[in-house]
């Protein structure tokens, strides 16, 4: 049992590789805009505290502006993961012979 | 029934309306539940067939706590721009969930994080490590959801005293889990989450129509650069109180919040040139402030553990993602309401800045629903401010429940069902559910009535910090690290977990010894600190060092990296002590479920304790050996 490809060393790595190198493409878009919006706060804060419609740039990007953009990440990370997912079922189970 | 009549005398009665429909609700759907949950499965992980839509709605309802309905904006009232972090990253903090945690997590096939721990690592002593540290960070959650329902009670029902709030919640959400279980606790969370949801964008909508809007409210708060410029005319403001933070500091990034420590040693610094330094020093600072909260916030969601076992009862990984997606988008828009009562609070209901805590900005959602009886509109205030206090309700309820679940688990399925008694029938583990249920209900009721001089956010951050500094690390690595070990992942949880609960409590410590000079509510507790000599040292090590202060308070940013270069060293170390079939785990944790290979892991395993699964799709055929042993 131990020898079918489906336990293989190769396949194992391929596999994580595959589904972590999607999650840290998705959580570096995460983390530069965490460690941006503070950085612009502090390096640009007349551009930050400039008013669009009441609100600072600042305000209208943390309070508003970045709730959509996280969906929009996950969406995109699930619509991928699933996509890998089935890839890697079916190439694993015609690899077996199933 | 006639003290309580009594009690009941002076309060709106569309407020009393709305409270007891919720608790008659919450109460009723237990009952409901009881009929419906019967098996194990049922109460432990809700037969492991929740709903994704179900899920996401509970999982939300769950989270949303007492501190998230009022605290948030209290927070953004009472400090600005800088509070704008906590709603943000307590919804953005499940991306890290999502990306990393939620789908291997849920493949893995666990009950709870503690039968993670012994399945990962084949370690019944970490199993018993993982249980002490579910327990430990639930009570420290526990207690301000409780303070949360004693003060708002008393706060609707003027006259009552703080532990009859504490007394009824407890006795309530006792009562539905150990009715109910995880099923019933499912139900009536997702209804709460869509309550708490009414609650809190309603109002919004009707006072943004009658008081002005959003962004009519932000805009009349003038930057540094805009001093002249002319309020907007559909706002009406009230005067602000001196105790209030200027517009300048208030609308822009690094306020109060951060500068806090700095603002202090300043005060006490001895000479003008001192004072300049440490003027000089307030921005980076700030900053630092801001990334370490950061941290903390997203790395605190991700390892919350009355949250991941929620993850848990979705039917396989799939669902799981899927769920984690719309938790977000669900907890997201409810946050995106929170901030504007903090604005319109600042413009409309200046005098709360007078008060303290839950006297003061925290009960601005409660508060600006009644400013509609000044505008002629007394009938719609009442309505408002009836369904704001339901909410309120619903938000402390909601999340005693998770967090009792979660704890009833630890103790019923980890330590009754697997270190006392692993002979014992499922009857048997069904009725200790029930009994661990009441007793750990009673357990938080009677810590609940011994907190009422604490701070909420002070409860709040030491669990959020140390779940970052402990369960995040070590199911980030846990699932992605195949050479991590039983003892690096002990000592990385329990390093980087302990070192941010010291580092916190060497502030608070501190904090109450200075309340005390104020003569503020902690008295007993302030006399005490504030004749040790360690109170007068530490008060001026912060005055001297306010960097150091910083670090304690805010403990994450070195923390978490504590916690994972102890848990690499470590592993390193003890690479021996890999376990050998750790591939296998790998490949269980990682490939599809459309490959089967969970089956396969517990054919293998044949009667080790931590292989079992319990989904109603796939029960086992007869004939087969009994694995599945919920």
């Amino acid at each position: 049992m131990k020898d079918d490809p489906l336990h293989s060393e190769a396949f194992l790595a391929r596999l994580m590789r595959e589904q972590l190198r999607l999650s840290i493409a998705c959580a570096l878009a995460f983390v530069v805009a965490l460690v941006a919006l503070p950085l612009l706060n502090y390096l640009a804060p007349d551009l930050m505290a400039r008013r669009i419609g009441g609100f600072t740039l600042s305000w209208l990007i943390l309070g508003v502006l970045f709730f959509p953009y996280v969906w929009l990440l996950s969406w995109i990370f699930i619509r991928r993961s699933l996509a890998l997912e089935a890839a890697e079922a079916a190439a694993a189970k015609e690899a077996s012979g199933r | 029934m006639s003290p309580a009549l009594a009690a009941l005398g002076g309060i709106d009665p569309w407020i009393a309306a709305f409270s007891l429909v919720t608790v008659a609700v919450t109460v009723g759907m237990g009952f409901w539940s009881a009929g419906k949950s019967k098996s194990a499965g049922d109460f432990f992980v809700a037969g492991r067939s929740v709903s994704v839509g179900w899920n996401a709605s509970a999982i939300s309802g769950e989270y949303l706590s007492a501190a998230s309905f009022m605290g948030v904006a209290g927070m953004v009232m009472a400090v600005g721009y800088d509070a704008l972090w906590y709603p943000v990253c307590y919804a953005c903090g499940y991306l890290f969930l999502l990306l990393f945690i939620a789908g291997p997590l849920r493949r893995f096939g666990a009950y709870t994080i503690p039968d993670f721990a012994e399945g990962r690592y084949d370690s019944p002593l970490f199993r018993k490590i993982a249980v002490c540290f579910v327990l430990f960070i639930g009570f420290f959650y526990t207690m301000p959801q409780m303070k949360g329902a004693g003060t708002t009670l008393a706060y609707i029902f003027p006259g009552l005293p703080y532990w009859a709030g504490v007394v009824v919640v407890g006795a309530v959400i006792t009562l539905n889990v150990s009715l109910g279980g995880m099923k019933g606790i499912t139900l009536v969370q997702a209804f709460q989450y869509w309550l708490k949801m009414f609650a809190i964008a309603v109002p919004v909508f009707v006072l943004a129509a009658v008081v002005g809007h959003y962004h009519e409210h932000l805009g009349a708060n003038r930057t540094a650069r805009e001093a002249g410029r002319a309020v907007p005319a559909e706002v009406a403001r009230g005067g602000l109180p001196a105790k209030a933070p200027a517009d300048e500091q208030w609308i822009a990034p690094f306020g109060r919040l951060t500068t806090k420590a700095v603002d202090a040693a300043i005060a006490a610094a001895p000479t003008a040139e001192a004072k300049a330094a440490l003027e000089a020093d307030k921005r980076p600072y700030s900053l630092l402030y801001t990334y370490s909260l950061i941290i903390a916030l997203v790395c605190g969601t991700a390892g919350l553990p009355h949250i991941l076992v929620r993850f848990y009862t979705n039917p396989d990984g799939v669902a799981a993602k899927r769920t984690t997606m719309w938790v977000m988008i669900l907890i997201g828009v409810f946050y995106l309401f929170t901030p504007v009562y903090g604005v319109l609070g600042r413009s409309l209901a200046p005098h709360l800045y007078e008060g303290l805590g839950a006297k003061g900005t925290d009960k601005v959602v409660l508060e600006l629903p009644t400013l509609l009886a000044g505008k002629d509109l007394t009938l719609l205030g009442s309505v408002l401010s009836g369904i704001t206090c339901a909410g309120a309700f619903a938000a402390f309820m909601s999340t005693f429940s998770g967090l009792l679940v979660s704890m009833t688990g630890a103790l019923a399925h980890d330590v009754y069902g697997r270190i006392l008694r692993p002979e014992s029938t499922p009857e048997q583990r069904l009725r200790a559910f029930k009994w661990c249920a009441v007793l750990i209900g009673a357990v938080s009721i009677l810590l609940g009535m011994q907190v009422e001089a604490l701070e909420i956010n002070f409860m709040v951050g030491q669990a959020f910090a140390i779940a970052a500094a402990s369960y995040f690390p070590l199911l980030f690595l846990s699932v992605w690290w195949r050479g991590m070990t039983m003892p690096g992942a002990a000592a990385g949880m329990l390093g980087g977990g302990l070192s941010a609960l010291a580092a916190i409590t060497l502030t608070s410590v501190s904090d109450v010894a200075a309340a005390g000079a104020r003569k503020l509510p902690a008295a007993e507790l302030a006399a005490y600190w504030a004749d040790r000599p360690v109170a007068k040292a530490l008060a001026d090590l912060w005055a001297s060092h306010p960097l150091a202060r910083i670090l304690c308070e805010q403990p994450a940013i070195w923390a978490v990296p504590l916690a994972i270069s102890l848990m690499w060293l470590v592993s390193r170390a003890t690479a021996a002590r890999v376990p050998a079939d750790i591939r296998m785990k790998m490949l269980v944790l990682h490939a599809p479920e459309a490959l089967g290979l969970k089956q396969e892991y517990i054919m293998e395993h044949e009667g080790a304790v931590h292989c079992f699964d319990g989904r109603a799709r796939r029960p086992p055929k007869p004939g087969q050996p009994n694995l599945f042993r919920f």
